[in-house]
């Protein structure tokens, strides 16, 4: 849980992104998002596909440039960032990526692929110092001294994804952005995986942001969570307050739809479907706070409606 | 329940590769009853999706079926039907909808069209009969606004309105069997909501029966009548829906429950099944599960386990069921789904 002391490690303020600006197909991706996520904590994204998560996370680490709005990075605006700043940001800030074997470079060898990290973060020459760091890597993501030498290739989904976050971790970030990490995992090997971001994020303070479809392991591993719906961010709070009280009807219909593996239940349960038409009445909506940390993008109105419901 | 419509009887298939032959299917064995659905569940290797591709006979050419296996459907044993008899049961009486819609749609032909081929060619309409069926079946899967659209292209369209014209294809021929091979994997939850709803009312209104496959425990609990829990090529566990969720007896079904966090799952609390599905090129000696099995005795690893009969309907293979074995402690999630069998479908006395 956040306390009120807590550093913010990255700072969203009125984030808007628009593609194809100017032209006919222009696509708000992005609609005035603004969110906190203070150091050590999991901050879970949910939303559609074209919500906007992934290019959030994007925009985050600086590939794409927003139209307004300002990203905070331990204090420091990551949108002017130069280059001495950006290079050190780029070490701070690591991507997991949702398909291993398209992440890491097929020619290389893990122990290569791990050093390429270390040249990065200016780790010294020394070639005893370096094997030994590279064996820390895998020993810490579950690996051992005979996958150095090999190539990505040799190694399963989940083997694969794990050679991925020991890159992450070889420049020794503070924030990882793990975007859709297990989705192309075995269902056998995607517990094995979380449970090692998990490991990693305690022994190392580090701090994530967890993009991800599947709403029941963003739910597990995150510590608030912020919900996305057509590039605009209509919930956000604790996992427990976004999940077991929801406001927002779009979040209600969202959660409606999560299968669960419970017969009973699940045969019991019906969908709420959601009506976004409301969403462009042109009346203004503000992140409303329900309850301590808990916001909604409502009017005054809706807010009190949301509640009552609540209730 | 009625017959079973299809029966496959100790179905082995091999693929020769540069690298040995490689035994994807090792002796499977199920009923499908007309009018249910029967999920079948496993991870990428454990043969699911190559137990589908034999009843359809599209496995590649370098698939052998063993000469002993059986696949029973009317007066038909699929296994010695020749090419040419294959048009007069794929997609008329088996059709399939495949996980990827986009892959499984012709880019060069209009929806409409492609909706309207298999009630052509195989039940005989005319092609102006055919529009007009493919029309209704458009709408009959919930394509809104489906007259304007039946001349669209595919990527015109997004992938929830893409499997559903996936669908309306397979249903065209009024098959008796529909299988579909993981339908909702690349969809969103709301759409994977929407698309299983249509599948389980077109079953309803058709009282086809269907294979569902999929890695998806949620979506089983939403679907099946009947589960079979398959593992390095072999089925592990087969039941009723609520026999293999709240009663399950073989140490994977309990890994894959106990891995797969509900909504409600405390952190700390998932366990992760250890190591990866073992190489089918080399399959180990004795039950395929037990070098990841923290609760493997020491016969998994000279001998497989046969099957166990729980109840009528319901049988795992694995040595823990035999009368000799030790007594354990399932993992504390299994517990919980165990106490909720006992108090909910355990007769009192």
């Amino acid at each position: 849980m956040v306390d009120a002391h807590a550093k913010k490690q990255v700072a969203l303020q009125d984030l808007t992104l628009t593609f194809n600006q100017g032209k006919k197909n222009a696509k708000v991706a992005l609609d005035h998002v603004s969110f906190d996520i203070y150091e050590g904590e999991t901050f879970g994204l949910v939303g559609e596909s074209g919500s906007g998560k992934t290019t959030l996370g994007r925009t985050l680490l600086k590939l794409y440039q927003p139209d307004q709005g300002q990203i905070l990075f331990d204090g420091q605006d990551v949108t002017a960032m130069k280059k001495k700043e950006l290079a050190q940001f780029r070490q701070d800030a690591q991507m997991i990526f949702q398909d291993p074997q398209a992440s890491l470079d097929g020619r290389l060898t893990v122990a290569s692929i791990l050093e390429e990290g270390l040249d990065e973060a200016g780790f010294p020459k020394d070639k005893q110092k370096r094997r030994q760091k590279v064996l820390d890597l895998l020993d810490l993501v579950g690996l051992n001294e005979d996958h150095a030498s090999r190539y990505p290739h040799e190694f399963s989904g989940g083997q694969k994804q794990r050679i991925g976050i020991a890159r992450a971790l070889a420049v020794e970030p503070k924030f990882i952005i793990a975007d859709e990490p297990i989705s192309a995992l075995d269902v056998s090997v995607q517990a094995q995986v979380v449970n090692l971001l998990a490991k990693l994020q305690k022994e190392q303070q580090l701090t994530y942001l967890f993009i991800a479809h599947d709403l029941a392991m963003v739910k597990y591993l995150s510590d608030r969570i912020g919900v996305l719906h057509w590039g605009k961010l209509v919930e956000l709070g604790t996992a427990d307050q976004v999940y077991h009280h929801p406001l927002h009807p779009y979040t209600k219909s969202l959660l409606s739809a999560v299968p669960e593996p419970d017969p009973v239940k699940e045969k019991a349960h019906h969908i709420q479907p959601y009506d976004a038409s409301f969403e462009q009445d042109g009346q203004p909506r503000t992140m409303v706070a329900v309850e301590e940390g808990h916001f909604v993008l409502a009017t005054e109105a809706e807010a009190k409606r949301y509640q009552s419901e609540q209730a | 329940m009625a017959a079973p419509i299809l029966q496959v009887k100790e179905l082995a298939v091999s693929f020769q590769t540069y690298a040995g032959v490689v035994s994807a299917i090792r002796g499977v064995s199920f009923d499908l009853m007309a009018g249910e659905t029967l999920a079948i569940v496993g991870e990428s290797g454990s043969g699911k999706s190559v137990t589908t591709k034999t009843l359809l006979g599209l496995n590649a050419p370098n698939a052998t079926v063993a000469d002993s296996s059986q696949i029973l459907f009317g007066d038909q044993d699929l296994t010695q039907l020749k090419a040419g008899a294959w048009d007069q049961v794929r997609g008329a009486k088996i059709a399939m909808v495949f996980q990827d819609p986009m892959t499984s749609l012709d880019p060069t032909m209009t929806i409409g069209q492609q909706i309207a081929e298999p009630m052509v060619k195989h039940l005989g309409k005319s092609a102006k009969a055919a529009q007009e069926s493919a029309l209704a079946l458009m709408e009959g899967v919930g394509i809104p606004d489906a007259a304007e659209h039946l001349h669209d292209y595919p990527h015109q369209w997004s992938g929830g309105m893409r499997q559903r014209a996936v669908i309306a294809i397979a249903l065209a021929a009024e098959p008796d069997i529909l299988i579909a091979d993981e339908p909702t994997t690349a969809l969103d939850v709301t759409i994977q909501a929407q698309i299983l709803n249509v599948l389980k009312e077109e079953q309803k209104k058709r009282g086809m029966a269907m294979i569902f496959i999929t890695h998806d425990l949620g979506v089983v609990a939403d679907v099946a009548d009947r589960v079979a829990v398959m593992y390095a090529g072999k089925i592990v566990e087969k039941g009723l829906v609520n026999e293999i969720f709240y009663n399950p007896k073989h140490p994977y079904t309990w890994g894959l429950l106990a891995s797969m966090p509900t909504t409600s799952t405390a952190l700390g609390t998932l366990q992760a099944i250890p190591g990866t599905p073992p190489d089918l090129l080399h399959p180990p000696k004795g039950d395929a599960f037990a070098n990841r099995n923290a609760y493997a005795l020491a016969i998994d690893h000279e001998l497989e386990p046969p099957f166990f009969n729980i109840s009528n309907t319901h049988a795992a293979a694995s040595w823990l069921l035999d009368s000799r074995a030790p007594a354990v402690t399932p993992p504390l999630a299994i517990q919980q789904r165990q106490a909720f069998w006992q108090e909910h479908f355990v007769q009192e006395g």
